[in-house]
């Protein structure tokens, strides 16, 4: 088990080393930097100014040497410029200032430390992530255990149309629809609309009304999912000897389900929610820019479409590790609830 | 000219009508789901003179309605479409003015459904769908897709207006909306309004239909292709190849696919040429694949052999080389006398990125395939045969593999159609007058409080394609599982 955890979590570094080397590459391109310094500069900059601009701020170094710099594992640059000043990557006295030393830079856009935006914005987006879940996760699992306990039945032919249909409705999509029903007056002739269509106010003062909308629509995406993992799951325990000799028992069919087959049905759904998480990321972002709620996922697009280098970087390493160390617990914890794998 | 209201003057006989078939629909199931949790299950009873009787008790009586409901609500929207085309224009409102316009659609569809139901025992697989109620409704919602996007693609029937000309004065009017006074289109009105650009919905709708139905299959193809190529080795081998292999898929599987859009389609890293070499990589394997399955079946006929490869070869990639050089691109070298055609800049880097995107996935499922077949016994035999691996790689485990990876390659469509619609949502790729449905979604939203009926139709249409293509998979998977 220990040597089984260690091997994954060095192929975990591994695949975060080379997936944050390959984002680093493409937004430390050419045009990029180009872009980056006529922003910063000026937009009539000549080609030679761009380059002397790139060249005193160490972005003509060597990509490898870059990107060992924002690692924090080499020295950072120290240059003397071409107009007589002297720069250097790190603060006075320090020599490594990368990641890891916790330097992440700093954001064009938003004027600030990349370290406290993605903190605080990480913040806010896990609040919405942690409604998501209570929302989704019990939900899914009910539609799930309720089609699988006598499948080809009525209830789970339209149950599992319920999470086809979930599955096939994206959330820009679902979003749309759910704001022009809930969110304005345009096609129920509502007295006083029910809920808010936009979320930028949760951030300061989040309540039931402003955030009900983001909320379903991200855990409707993943719900469709979740349920018909934990319907097959479910369908193949009601068929194993165990049920059989309960119902021969004389056990009682709620009985049966509750007692019986919920718990062995759960442990598949389990890898399911826990790899729902790089999704989940996907919805957020998708949510965040349609509702305007200025959280991660919202600053991804902004770092994103206004070339905002460090900052972009900073997003994709957090998503990236959240996205493998989803896939790490997933594994581990399927080693770890299945009995089988366990004791062999 | 008036504007037309919803349902015209025989809506408000036929409306109430659907509203009430709807809502006992809507309350039998429920009470369906609340019921199967306590009442005892439908069992089947032998009689004494040899008859089997169903014993439904209360939950097959619903049952029973829930079927009754379904198909009154059924006949009902069958008689909006039906009187839309037959009454004359204007009697059933914008439904039925909308189902004119589909006129083609409706037709193609009745005969595609009537031959398919004809000789549904002699057509395999595709004829036992028709066995299915939910794999004929899905069916019914791609193919509706499918007829829509060639009518208006090819024959530029359907649509009213063109989708890009603006008419002044209806700049986000309602729908049903009259034209003003001498402009011109195959209807006098808007029917499903004007967007903030005053140019009509319905025909961006449809047209929206023919980049969705182009773009997403030939991708999901190429993902395919790559997926197989590389997939059945690395199951049939196993070893170092497959640690390297699964290692770069699970790299691409764990990026945020939003954050890879991002850095695959803006026009900075467009300009570095990186999606040209990612096409110029990508479209390789169609040729490979296509290469090693002829020759490795007729290798031993070389004068059967030699022939086939050179045209095949021959013709593809000649494809493929028109397909990789773009002019204006990093990649532009053929003369514009042999390049067959030149697509346009933006859609070739969508392509390339939803095929990137897709084909991981399907490597992995094609792994787990070919890992699980290559103990079988037919496959034991081709070797002691002594055929070479790639032989029994294409011609033994694929064709055994077909059942999981065709209903995955109906999933999967819809996957990418939703993957094209993202693209568009974040207005990356496509121009952004183009009116394919995720741009449309996104120039809607950001007036959404104001007026939703721009973005409303394009994000229907999407929904009623990928429920379509999810219906049309779960069909096909519950049929192949019934042999």
């Amino acid at each position: 088990m220990g040597l089984f955890i260690l091997r994954r979590v060095g192929v975990m570094i591994l695949t975060a080393l080379c997936l944050t080397f390959i984002v680093f590459w493409l937004t430390n391109l050419y045009p990029n930097l180009e872009k980056l310094a006529k922003t910063q500069g000026n937009f009539r900059m000549s080609d030679e100014a761009v380059t002397s601009y790139l060249t005193n701020r160490g972005y003509t170094q060597s990509l490898p040497v870059k990107y060992g710099q924002w690692l924090g594992v080499l020295p950072g640059y120290v240059i003397e410029g071409s107009d007589g000043e002297t720069r250097s990557r790190c603060e006075e006295g320090k020599t490594f200032c990368g990641i890891i030393q916790g330097d992440w830079g700093y954001s064009t856009v938003f004027q600030d430390e990349v370290s406290t935006i993605v903190a605080k914005r990480l913040g806010v987006t896990g609040f919405l992530m942690l409604w998501v879940m209570i929302v989704m996760v019990p939900g899914a699992l009910i539609i799930g255990v309720l089609a699988g306990m006598r499948e080809g039945s009525g209830t789970d032919r339209s149950l599992s149309t319920v999470s086809i249909l979930s599955t096939a409705t994206p959330e820009y999509v679902s979003g749309v629809i759910l704001i022009a029903l809930l969110g304005t007056k345009a096609v129920i002739d509502w007295d006083t609309v029910p809920f808010k269509g936009s979320a930028t106010s949760a951030i300061d003062d989040p309540n039931f009304w402003n955030m009900f909308l983001p909320v379903i629509t991200i855990a409707l995406y993943g719900m469709g999912y979740i349920a018909r993992m934990t319907r097959a799951s479910m369908t193949e325990v009601m068929t194993a000897q165990y049920i059989r000799t309960a119902r021969l028992k004389g056990v009682s069919f709620p009985k049966i389900v509750m007692r019986h087959a919920l718990r062995n049905a759960l442990i598949a759904p389990f890898t399911v929610i826990m790899l729902q998480f790089p999704w989940l990321l996907n919805g957020v972002v998708i949510v965040e820019t349609l509702f305007q709620y200025k959280g991660f996922g919202f600053a991804l697009v902004n770092a994103a479409s206004n070339n905002d280098i460090e900052l972009l970087l900073g997003v994709s390493i957090v998503s990236v590790f959240v996205v493998l160390i989803t896939q790490l617990i997933s594994d581990i914890g399927y080693v770890f609830l299945n009995p089988r794998i366990r004791i062999s | 000219m008036e504007a037309l209201t919803w349902t015209g003057s025989l809506g408000t006989i036929l409306n109430p009508i659907l509203s009430i078939a709807v809502l006992l629909l809507a309350i039998s199931v429920v009470v369906q789901i609340v019921l199967s949790f306590f009442a005892p299950a439908i069992t089947l009873q032998s009689n004494a003179d040899g008859t089997l009787m169903k014993r439904g008790g209360a939950l097959g009586m619903f049952e029973q309605a829930t079927k009754l409901f379904f198909f009154a609500a059924l006949a009902i929207v069958v008689v909006y479409i039906v009187g839309g085309i037959i009454l004359p224009y204007g009697m059933l409102g914008i439904v039925g003015a909308m189902s004119k316009q589909f006129a083609p659609v409706w037709i193609a569809l009745f005969l595609t459904f009537l031959a398919s139901i004809m000789f549904k025992r002699r057509l395999g697989l595709y004829g036992k769908l028709f066995d299915s109620v939910i794999g004929m409704i899905g069916f019914g919602l791609v193919m509706f897709w499918v007829f829509t996007a060639i009518f208006a693609g090819l024959f530029d029937l359907i649509a009213t207006h063109d989708p890009l000309s603006q008419i002044s004065g209806l700049k986000n009017k309602l729908p049903g909306v009259a034209l003003p006074e001498g402009s011109e289109g195959k209807a006098p009105h808007y029917l499903l309004g004007g967007d903030n650009l005053a140019r009509d919905i319905f025909s961006r709708m449809v047209y929206g239909s023919t980049i969705v139905i182009a773009i997403a299959p030939m991708a999901t193809i190429f993902a395919f292709m790559v997926g197989i190529t590389l997939g059945l080795p690395a199951g049939y081998y196993g070893g170092r190849l497959d640690t390297i292999l699964s290692f770069l898929a699970n790299l691409i599987l764990a990026f945020p696919v939003i954050l890879l859009f991002y850095l695959l389609v803006t026009p900075e890293i467009v300009a570095t040429g990186i999606p040209s070499f990612m096409a110029a990589f990508l479209f390789v394997f169609p040729i490979v694949f296509f290469g090693v399955l002829l020759n490795s079946r007729y290798y031993t006929q070389p004068t059967k052999r030699t022939p086939m490869l050179i045209l095949v070869l021959g013709a593809l990639g000649w494809l493929y080389l028109s397909m990789i050089s773009q002019t204006g691109t990093v990649l532009d070298f053929l003369p514009p006398a042999v390049d067959l055609f030149d697509i346009a800049p933006g859609i070739l880097v969508v392509f390339v990125s939803v095929v990137f995107v897709n084909s991981p996935t399907v490597f992995r499922i094609v792994r787990g395939l070919a890992l699980d077949l290559r103990t079988r016994d037919y496959v034991a035999a081709a070797q002691t045969r002594g055929e070479g691996a790639w032989y029994v790689m294409l011609w033994e485990i694929l064709p055994n593999a077909r059942g999981p990876l065709i209903v995955d390659f109906c999933l999967r469509i819809g996957y990418t159609t939703i993957l094209l619609g993202t693209l568009g949502f974040f207005g990356l790729g496509l121009p952004p007058e183009s009116p394919d449905w995720g741009s449309t979604i996104n120039e809607g939203r950001k007036l959404l409080l104001v007026f939703v009926h721009p973005p409303l139709p394009p994000a229907i249409a999407l929904l009623s394609l990928v429920l379509g293509l999810n219906l049309l998979a779960d069909g096909l998977r519950e049929e192949s599982l019934k042999d």
